[in-house]
């Protein structure tokens, strides 16, 4: 019994003596990349418009995931219909002129090759993306690799 | 002078009831195509259709994501836009078909998530066949495409449009889903849910000359 309530009266100590030091210096130190306190809404969303379609911008390293050069305004993904596949899959991409997804898409997570692409890539946003004419919100030394310059 | 007035004594009033009778019929017949019209015009409002849970709950819910709902022009099309025709017999032809929704509403054939869905392939594949049969009309009422400018079109808008009517193809053999979600398609990913098969999602064009 004795112990017991003497570990918890340390326990409070320590509490009591590190959490407000550490609070204090959280707030201190601790500096969103963007400018405004942690604790505040980052800068307001704006309205960005989704770029017009153009063709397939150039990749900037080679693992990329090729970003998305159309629209996607209402393409919805569900259980019932994927409206990508509609466009890219083997055997539509002929008529509608788009890029067949990429043969890495059909493996799954044992390595087995299907016939179709595999459910952990079903959800094609998850990776590519379309682009709006939003600026950049910080500077950065981003640069192309190497290979593909 | 006087003969005429004896004869026209029984004619002038047959005449004169001829005459009512006509005028009788003339009122009736507006207030009949009146009545008739408002009520043509009443039910051609999407207050109407969604006063139907069904409509609702399900396709009206869907669509108000959509381009037609809403958008930076704030032109809208409606339901009876897509789904009444505009000239008149086509219209009554399709409002006598109509009566079946009320029936199958009676019946409860689609009032529940669950019983929608399963019905959903089937009524959407009677709206594809409409819109397919009469070369996708009631886009047409406001999209005509004699006017599209390429120019100013998407890349892939105008690529596949100039193509596809050169196919003969209709604005529904490609833009399917355009103003609710799709019900099941057969894309052969995962498990078969018994969807749409490839050829009624993308059939084959059809000349219409
Ligand atoms: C109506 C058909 C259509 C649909 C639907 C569609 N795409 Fe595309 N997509 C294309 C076409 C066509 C191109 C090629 C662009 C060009 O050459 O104009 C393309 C290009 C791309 C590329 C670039 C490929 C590269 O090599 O750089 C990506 C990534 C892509 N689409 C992803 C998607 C995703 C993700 C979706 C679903 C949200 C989607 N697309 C839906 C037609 C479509
Ligand atoms: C887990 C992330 C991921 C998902 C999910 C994913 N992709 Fe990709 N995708 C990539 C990467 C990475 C590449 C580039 C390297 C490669 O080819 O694998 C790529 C390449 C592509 C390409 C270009 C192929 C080429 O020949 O240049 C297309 C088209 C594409 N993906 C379409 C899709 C579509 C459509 C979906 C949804 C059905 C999808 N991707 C889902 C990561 C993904
Ligand atoms: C009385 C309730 C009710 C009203 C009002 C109503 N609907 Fe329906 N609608 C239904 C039901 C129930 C069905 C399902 C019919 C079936 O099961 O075959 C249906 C089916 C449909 C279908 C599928 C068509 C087909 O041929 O299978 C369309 C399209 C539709 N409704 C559009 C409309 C539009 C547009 C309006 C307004 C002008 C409207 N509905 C008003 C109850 C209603
Ligand atoms: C009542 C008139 C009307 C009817 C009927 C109509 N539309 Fe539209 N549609 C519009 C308007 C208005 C817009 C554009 C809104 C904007 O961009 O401001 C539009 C936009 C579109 C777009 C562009 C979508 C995008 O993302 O840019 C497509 C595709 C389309 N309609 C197809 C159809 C099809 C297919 C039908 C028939 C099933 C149809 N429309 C029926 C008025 C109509
Ligand atoms: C051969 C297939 C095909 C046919 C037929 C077709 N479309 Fe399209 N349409 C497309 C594709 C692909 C796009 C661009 C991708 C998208 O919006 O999903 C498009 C885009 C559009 C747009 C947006 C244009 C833009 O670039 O802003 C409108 C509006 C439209 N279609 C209306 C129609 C109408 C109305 C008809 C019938 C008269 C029709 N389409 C027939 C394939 C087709
Ligand atoms: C831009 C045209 C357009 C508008 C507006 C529209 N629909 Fe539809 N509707 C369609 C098309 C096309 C289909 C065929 C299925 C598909 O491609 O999604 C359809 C299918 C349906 C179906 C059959 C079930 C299904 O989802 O396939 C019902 C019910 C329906 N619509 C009711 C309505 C009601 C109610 C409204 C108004 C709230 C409405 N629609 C507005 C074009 C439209």
């Amino acid at each position: 019994m004795k112990t017991k309530s003497g570990i918890l009266l340390l326990a409070v100590l320590a509490a009591a003596g590190l959490g407000l030091p550490l609070a204090a210096s959280a707030a201190d130190a601790v500096r969103s990349l963007r400018g405004t306190a942690v604790d505040q809404a980052a800068q307001q969303p704006g309205n960005y418009a989704v770029e017009k379609d153009h063709a397939p911008a150039a990749r900037e390293y080679v693992q990329q995931p090729p970003l998305i050069p159309h629209k996607v305004d209402g393409y919805n993904i569900t259980t019932n219909f994927n409206k990508c596949m509609d466009c890219h899959s083997w055997t539509r991409y002929r008529e509608t002129g788009a890029t067949k997804v990429s043969l890495t898409h059909f493996k799954d997570r044992d390595g087995k090759e299907l016939s179709n692409i595999s459910p952990r890539r079903y959800f094609c946003n998850q990776c590519h993306v379309a682009q709006t004419d939003a600026k950049p919100l910080i500077d950065n030394s981003f640069r192309k690799a190497e290979g593909l310059k | 002078m006087r003969q005429y007035n004896n004869g026209g004594g029984l004619w002038g009033r047959l005449r004169g009831a001829g005459l009512g009778l006509v005028v009788l019929v003339f009122v009736a017949g507006i207030v009949f195509w009146g009545g008739f019209n408002t009520a043509m015009e009443w039910t051609n409002r999407e207050a109407f259709c969604i006063s139907c849970h069904e409509m609702e709950e399900n396709v009206f819910n869907e669509y108000r994501n959509t381009i037609h709902y809403t958008n930076r022009s704030g032109v809208r099309a409606t339901c009876p836009d897509c789904h009444v025709p505009k000239e008149w017999t086509h219209k009554i032809i399709r409002k006598i078909k109509a009566s079946n929704e009320v029936w199958h509403h009676l019946l409860g054939s689609i009032d529940t998530p669950e019983k929608f869905d399963a019905k959903r392939l089937q009524l959407a594949q009677n709206e594809w066949r409409r819109m397919k049969a009469n070369d996708s009309r009631e886009c047409r009422n406001c999209h005509n495409y004699a006017y599209f400018d390429y120019s100013i079109q998407g890349r892939r808008s105008g690529r596949l449009h100039q193509s596809g009517f050169d196919e003969g193809k209709t604005c529904i053999d490609c833009h399917k889903g355009i103003a609710h979600s799709v019900p099941a398609v057969d894309q052969e990913i995962g498990i078969d849910r018994g969807g749409a098969s490839p050829e009624v999602f993308h059939p084959p064009a059809q000349r219409q000359d």
